[in-house]
């Protein structure tokens, strides 16, 4: 401002013509602004190159000693130099699989019950407090996990459903602490549900009334609204947002490994300890000793790197999908 | 069925039949929408019941700022201090992102930068803690400094996406207002659209810090090595922080240890949930009155 005050003067003695000297700097000001915006972008797009290559290079000695069968191979004793991420890939798959089968469902119908079924003041408590659900520390949930659900799932909810299940192999004999697959799928489902709920959310708002109201107006209930032509209209939405649920569920390292119990074998039962790839990098990483072992953990993260990017890619391709239809619609 | 209401108008008009069993799943698939609702907001309350609950009993003047093992102040001096440093790195950044989507770039661009911030956002943090343990830890040895490294590329997607949603609520008449008096594009973005939008990009910031306030994967594989015996200020030495000494005490099993995990859990919950509420109800009031006028 300080230049254009002491322009102002001859500006306004030659009518209104801007200064010379004041274009000039205003040249040079349009070109700064917009030259550092574009680093700054430039900088997040790099972020992500530089956080692969790092990575990458930091795993390559494992890459180059155990190849794509590290993937695979079961076995992971650090002692003797032999590593394999199959038990966490394993460990990894199964509890987000689960915690998505089970957060999913839910986090739709709180989706649901937001748009259409809350009354408006109380929609803007409810909503508010599941997205807060995010906003509590992993490590937090994973210490509540440890002291509080774990026992409780030991004591009650495991036995419960073995006697009453136990011939699906999944549900086998419970173990005493309570530590297991099982625990850590129920701790991310609470973490998934927040995420996916305030995506469908937004995305059921989205879906223009005049077709409900139309649907209501043919005698459809409620539930055939929802079924008929709230969620067709936004079907690839909803599964765009189950994967970065998905995504958020396998990179969480935290909270996986305070409750999962860092067992080291593919079981068939949920109710064993398990691992998962960002639970043994959180577990291990700061006692590894030798090069290798550090190159291993940093192969683990490549694996889940490779697999977020996809997971993210896939949410983000299907979405744009969803908006050009979303477009049509209207 | 429907000759026979047609000729008794008089009959009952309770529905029947087909109609009655339709109702009937409507009103089942209603209340288990509502359920679901209510199982999330009863896993929140008792997680932070469980938390205030069994943290109460630690919380005392000492507790929250003398040294290790009366208290904890050093590892919440550490925290504040970790996050304000990745929040001074990824807010500038941030905002110009946010600037440069919405008054430089083209659609194609922003599509394209869009989709690099969702990314960011998607990574897992314990990969961000990777890549500062390897950017930094493996050359300087552990610092707060790292841990804030990996909070900033945490934070910068956050920012940049909140920033930008304030920023497309400026009115495009205030733009053409500026434009009209011949004032140049520079000067009025950033004296008249980032004054206008600044409330909300302080807000979006908040919220961006409370989030990554509570993270721990990326700082107990940068900054763990601590013992919480002395105050540090210096970002390059290693920052004792709460969420490390949480995890750490949970490993360990010992229940005194326990103890004081519950009362550090209920500080940092405290500061995460106090801020973030805020700063969501403040978001919305200058959403409000952004897009009123």
């Amino acid at each position: 401002m300080s230049a254009s005050a002491s322009a102002a003067p001859r500006a306004a003695g030659r009518g209104t013509r801007v200064s010379p000297l004041r274009r000039r700097g205003d040249r040079f000001g349009d070109r700064f602004l917009l030259g550092i915006c574009l680093a700054a972008a430039l900088v997040a797009g790099g972020t992500i190159f530089l956080v692969g290559y790092q990575i990458v290079h930091g795993a390559s000695p494992a890459i180059s000693k155990f190849g794509l069968g590290f993937v695979t191979d079961t076995e992971w004793q650090p002692n003797f130099g032999v590593f394999g991420a199959g038990v966490l890939l394993f460990g990894t798959a199964v509890t987000s699989a689960f915690a998505l089968l089970l957060g999913g469902p839910i986090a739709i119908a709180i989706g649901l019950f937001l748009t259409l079924l809350a009354p408006k003041g109380v929609g803007a408590v409810i909503g508010p407090l599941v997205e807060l659900l995010a906003a509590i520390p992993s490590v937090i949930l994973g210490f509540w996990g440890l002291l509080v659900l774990a026992p409780f799932l030991q004591e009650h909810v495991e036995p419960f459903l073995h006697d009453h299940l136990g011939f699906i192999p999944i549900f086998g004999e419970p173990k005493t602490t309570g530590l297991s697959l099982f625990t850590a799928s129920l701790i991310l489902t609470i973490m998934v549900i927040p995420i996916i709920a305030s995506i469908t959310r937004d995305l059921f708002r989205s879906v223009p009334v005049e077709l409900q109201d139309g649907a209501s107006a043919l005698g459809a209930t409620r539930w055939e609204v929802v079924r008929g032509i709230i969620l067709p209209t936004t079907s690839s939405g909803v599964i765009a947002a189950c994967i970065l649920g998905l995504g958020r569920a396998l990179g969480e390292a935290i909270a996986v490994s305070q409750v999962i119990g860092a067992g080291f074998q593919i079981k068939s039962s949920l109710f064993e300890t398990g691992n998962t790839l960002a639970a043994q990098i959180a577990l291990q990483f700061p006692g590894a000793l030798t090069e290798l072992h550090k190159a291993s953990l940093y192969y683990c993260g490549v694996i889940l790197l490779v697999i977020g990017l996809t997971a993210n890619l896939l949410a983000q391709w299907i979405g744009n999908r969803f908006g050009y239809a979303g477009v049509v619609a209207r | 069925m429907s000759a026979a209401s047609i000729s008794q108008p008089t009959g009952p008009l309770a529905p029947g039949g087909n109609l009655r069993r339709r109702q009937i799943a409507s009103r089942v698939a209603e209340l288990m929408a509502t359920a679901a609702a209510v199982l999330a907001i009863a896993a929140l309350v008792l997680v932070i019941y469980t938390v205030v609950v069994r943290g109460a009993g630690k919380i005392s003047f000492d507790f929250i700022f003398s040294t290790y093992p009366t208290g904890v102040g050093p590892m919440l001096l550490g925290t504040l201090e970790i996050a304000l440093i990745g929040t001074l790195m990824a807010m500038p950044i941030g905002v110009l992102i946010a600037l440069y989507l919405t008054e430089y770039s083209g659609a194609k661009g922003a599509r394209t930068l869009k989709l690099v911030l969702d990314l960011l956002n998607g990574l897992p943090s314990i990969i961000l803690g990777l890549f500062a343990f390897i950017a930094f830890v493996e050359y300087r040895g552990q610092s707060g400094f790292a841990g804030s490294m990996a909070l900033a590329i945490i934070e910068l997607p956050l920012i940049a996406r909140g920033s930008q949603e304030v920023l497309q609520l400026v009115p495009g008449s205030l733009r053409e207002a500026s434009d009209a008096l011949g004032i140049a594009r520079w000067r009025s973005v950033l004296t008249v659209v980032l004054p206008t939008a600044l409330g909300g990009i302080i807000t979006s910031t908040v919220l961006a810090v409370a989030r990554a306030a509570g993270e721990t994967a990326p700082l107990i594989l940068n900054s763990s090595n601590f013992d919480g015996k002395t105050f540090v200020l210096n970002p390059f030495e290693p920052m004792p922080n709460i969420p490390t000494w949480i995890y750490k005490l949970s490993e360990e099993g010992n229940p005194e240890g326990f103890n004081e995990a519950w009362g550090m859990s209920l500080i940092l919950v405290f500061i995460i949930l106090v801020s973030s509420l805020g700063a969501r109800a403040l978001l919305a009031r200058s959403t409000r009155k952004l897009s009123s006028s």
